[in-house]
């Protein structure tokens, strides 16, 4: 109803306070609608919706196609398990794991930055595909000769979030209302979640958001402009990297379980596409991207139950079907919205550039002629 | 009088091809320096060395006696040396004011955490930037034209902000590669405008050109480069009747 929309558009304080009391609610309201295993499900929108922002910063602000973004993730996790259970015996408070493993991961991503700096687009995705998968191995077979991530079978036990006598993964009572586990972790989340949306919008709309599209529009350009793109390249990966490391940490206690296979390269191209879809370069857009990704393969879990519902047997495998319709979505989405659902004000001129085309080619045209 | 530019004994290989050979000049502060010659003498390559595009193969540049052969094109930037390309390259996507923001970098300090937290000096920063960039907008001719995309303008109005985006870095030496090719006459008078506006600002100008007229009527001292060579160096006047520049260059004109 575009008509309320504008009700509420002209009145910005009472749309976000509708939108807090949302979000609020929402656990409950999905809980209540849905199972608690939706509640599960909400976290986890959460926590990749903070990736996507993270890869965002990468690929939608500077421009640099990242395939290994999950390996971030997987640093940020492990961290996690090693200073947070009982794998090596440490059992140091969230509030010191947590910045260590963005600070990690950040630094580990300014390590993959350093050596494919020169490197642009499919090469660099090649190069970051590699890093990713690198990661991912070592985690698997880093089991011997020194047992530092228990190889295959991951590390287990992992400590909840806990705040002196406070953990989030014993249910609270509150107001006659229920907080079990998920909805704890939801919180908390949720809270983080908005910071990093806070960052990022930040960022984009400053002198290091401008460098950043200075360089993803053109580098030499960028560089006749004083911009040192080196290092701006390089706190777009760290930038990017330290947002997964977070929210690696928080998946991994939330969880309390954490092994390699969480960490594949399906991850990493779900998380771009979830960029794509929404809309790249866009918070807005990245966001509903993550809700969408997360939520349908979910929700299309029960394709099965449905066949059985209609046809009385099960026909296809709900999991290759899953994929099928997954595949079949972002093509349609290519063909009719190649900007993404909202995409940017930048991305939506790109695409929709042929008169810009067309002046560019005059540009040359005189250049070449004079 | 110390030289802000001086290019001494500048060589430029590429594989057997000798684009430059032992070409020196010397820019000095406050002049407009024009750099001429036909198609392929090298003037671009010389451009894209003395601002850190190429690395030389013999000899040193220096600005304001600081060797700038070895820098980065950003450095180079931030030692007060800006350019514009021959074949415009804006930020088509940003708009015309962004642009010239962008050209604030170097002038500007703000951080990660500054531009998180928003704090009153990145926030004084942030404005004085708009208004300064605002400032350039007008002062090459494109005053409320900010709000367009930089891609969308036409073309004079690109060249134009090029230079603005150029300046927005507060260089003492500004370097225009080609900034009236392919204009009509009225366009490329009300450039060469632009042009004494700007020395009379206080920014020396090196102007590497094709339109032979307007670097005689405008420059101080002309250069002209034939096969990357230098083949005279001098007031307009002179070069106009050095009998080399004559026999390679204007040919019958002259």
């Amino acid at each position: 109803m575009p008509t309320a929309l504008d009700w509420l558009r002209r009145r910005p304080l009472l749309a976000y306070a509708l939108l807090a009391a949302l979000l609020i609610a929402l656990p409950f309201l999905v809980g209540a609608g849905l199972g608690r295993g939706w509640v599960r499900v909400l976290d986890f929108v959460l926590l990749y919706v903070m990736l996507a922002i993270g890869l965002n910063i990468v690929v939608g602000y500077a421009g640099l196609l990242d395939l290994g973004y999950i390996a971030f993730y997987a640093l940020g996790a492990y961290l996690f398990a090693w200073l947070a259970s009982p794998h090596f015996g440490l059992h140091l408070p969230f509030w010191l794991v947590l910045p260590i493993g963005a600070t990690l991961a950040g630094i580990f991503g300014a390590l993959l930055g350093a050596p494919t700096l020169r490197l642009r687009g499919d090469y660099l995705a090649i190069v970051t595909l590699g890093f990713g998968e690198i990661i991912r191995i070592f985690m698997n077979n880093l089991n011997a000769p020194v047992n530092i991530t228990n190889g295959p079978q991951g590390i287990n036990l992992i400590d909840p979030i806990r705040l002196g006598d406070f953990s989030l993964a014993s249910p609270v009572s509150l107001f006659g209302l229920q907080f079990h586990q998920p909805h704890l972790y939801y919180y908390l989340f949720l809270a983080l979640t908005l910071a990093t949306v806070f960052v990022a919008l930040r960022l984009q709309d400053s002198r290091i958001g401008r460098a950043w599209a200075a360089i993803r529009e053109d580098e030499v350009a960028a560089a006749a402009m004083g911009i040192d793109t080196r290092n701006i390249k390089l706190l777009a990966f760290a930038m990017g990297a330290a947002f997964g490391g977070l929210a690696g940490g928080l998946f991994a206690s939330f969880q309390g379980f954490i092994s390699p296979e969480s960490f594949n390269l399906m991850e990493s191209i779900m998380i771009l596409c979830m960029i794509v879809l929404g809309g790249m370069g866009n918070i807005p857009g990245v966001v509903v991207g993550a809700v969408l990704l997360t939520v349908l393969p979910e929700a299309l879990r029960h394709l099965g139950d449905w066949q059985r519902a209609v046809l009385g047997h099960v026909a296809v495998d709900p999991n290759d079907l899953r994929m099928l319709l997954f595949g079949l979505a972002m093509v349609v989405m290519m063909l009719y919205r190649p900007a993404g659902l909202l995409p940017s004000r930048q991305r939506q001129r790109e695409f929709a550039a042929e008169d810009g085309v067309a002046e560019q080619e005059q540009a040359s045209l005189y250049d070449s002629k004079a | 009088m110390e030289a802000l530019l001086s290019v001494d004994r500048v060589g430029k290989r590429f594989g057997g091809l000798a684009a430059l050979d032992n070409v020196s000049l010397a820019v000095r502060a406050g002049e407009v320096y024009g750099l001429i010659g036909p198609n392929g003498a090298g003037k671009t390559t010389l451009f894209n060395c003395m601002t850190g595009l190429y690395t030389v193969s013999a000899g040193a540049i220096r600005l304001a006696g600081k060797a700038i052969h070895d820098a980065k094109p950003h450095r180079i930037v931030k030692l007060g040396f800006a350019r514009t390309f021959q074949n415009i390259r804006l930020f088509a996507n940003m708009t015309a004011l962004e642009n010239v923001m962008v050209g604030r970098h170097i002038c500007t300090r703000t951080g990660v955490l500054g531009a998180v937290l928003r704090g009153p000096a990145s926030r004084a920063e942030e404005r004085a930037s708009r208004t300064r960039a605002q400032e350039l907008l007008a002062f090459v001719g494109l005053a409320g034209r900010g709000g367009g995309l930089a891609g969308h303008l036409p073309y004079g109005a690109q060249r134009r902000l090029e230079i603005a985006r150029a300046l927005a870095t507060e260089p003492r030496l500004l370097a225009l590669d080609e900034p009236v090719a392919g204009m009509n006459p009225s366009e490329r008078r009300d450039m060469a405008e632009l042009f004494l506006k700007l020395r009379d600002a206080g920014v020396t100008l090196l102007l590497i050109e094709h339109d032979v007229k307007l670097v005689m009527g405008l420059c101080d001292r002309v250069a002209v480069l034939d096969y990357g060579r230098k083949i005279a160096e001098g007031t307009p006047g002179e070069v106009r009747r050095d009998p080399a520049v004559i026999e390679a260059y204007l040919g019958g004109e002259a």
